[in-house]
């Protein structure tokens, strides 16, 4: 059990880090993309852009949380 | 090459440059104060693992996964890579994290190594042995992990195979010429720079692989398909500069030590 713990923390952080939030956010953000795309079918050329913004505003509002702890 | 070859000749090589300083500052540390010999087995057998490793997520990587959804996956895990060097580079610019020092590490290092208790097992020295295996081990998946995932995608993985053993190469001969942690490596930079990389390329290939999910199942095309990662860098950059400056404090900042855990 001691391993199996170690083994699932060696993985949480390696791929989630110190901030799990910006793993939430990334997901939240890559799922407001796909709506974009496969919901509301707009283009790529305007969806893709519009992806990279979500992301760089979920980037700062991590930011901002942690500055403020 | 093009740019965006020698993009990924760059990331993996300072991705690989920064992860080898620290490894070589833990197997030093271990080897100058506890066993030359025990913390070069530790090198070793971490070496061992992380070639079975290599081999073993390549493969699944390479035959289980789609062009769209390896695009996506590996893009989602660079993103969250990238983004969390970049908080970590922007907190230590803006002076709320302290920087990254590997003379201070390696000080770390040697005390614990003399504090540990003696453990003999198989005639070696079980704490450098160990400590020099996790160090390689950890250090090395990082390595790994950028360099199977920048290659599969980019469709280049000796050329990102190359920029890491490059990189693994230089830093030993830095570290037998030297034999002291290479503490003058501007590693705090460096950082910065591959977190950037790392989140330019993640949002790109991220973003293209979402097309698994719409009707084609094809990757999604970016407006000026590589041109755009220029773009991605430049906003990337811009918005860590912007949030560098609003996060600086107005007094004289005062730093934090730095959190245990794995190395990074």
């Amino acid at each position: 059990m001691r391993y199996l713990r170690g083994f699932l923390r060696f993985w949480y952080d390696l791929v989630v880090g110190d901030d799990w939030r910006i793993a939430v956010m990334v997901v939240i953000a890559l799922a407001v993309t796909y709506m974009m795309l496969g919901v509301f079918t707009w283009p790529a050329a305007v969806a893709a852009p519009l992806g990279f913004a979500t992301l760089a505003c979920g980037f700062s509002f991590c930011l901002t949380l942690e500055r403020r702890r | 090459m093009d740019s965006s070859t020698w993009a990924l000749l760059a990331a993996t090589f300072t991705a690989s440059f920064v992860e080898f300083v620290e490894a070589l500052t833990i197997v030093l540390a271990m080897g100058v104060t506890r066993s030359w010999r025990s913390a070069l087995i530790g090198v070793a057998a971490a070496l061992v693992a992380l070639t079975g490793f290599t081999l073993a997520a390549g493969y699944v990587i390479r035959a289980w996964l789609p062009a769209a959804l390896l695009q996506l996956v590996v893009g989602t895990l660079l993103l969250i890579f990238g983004l969390q060097w970049l908080r970590k580079a922007v907190l230590r610019s803006a002076g709320i994290k302290a920087l990254h020092d590997e003379d201070e590490e390696f000080a770390t290092q040697t005390r614990l190594a003399r504090e540990a208790g003696e453990d003999r097992r198989l005639g070696l020295d079980w704490f450098p042995l160990v400590v020099s295996f996790k160090g390689v081990f950890l250090e090395g998946v990082e390595v790994v992990f950028i360099v199977i995932t920048f290659g599969l995608t980019a469709g280049n993985l000796p050329l990102a195979a190359l920029g890491a053993t490059a990189a693994g190469v230089l830093v030993l001969i830095a570290g037998l010429l030297a034999r002291r942690p290479l503490s003058l490596v501007p590693e705090n930079t460096l950082k910065y720079a591959v977190g950037l990389l790392l989140a330019t390329f993640g949002t790109y290939w991220a973003i293209e692989g979402l097309g698994i999910f719409t009707g084609s199942g094809a990757s999604v095309h970016w407006p000026g398909d590589q041109l755009a990662l220029l773009g991605l860098l430049a906003g990337w950059f811009l918005l860590s500069r912007l949030l560098i400056l609003v996060s600086t404090p107005a007094t004289e900042p005062t730093a934090e030590p730095t959190t245990g855990g794995v190395p990074s």
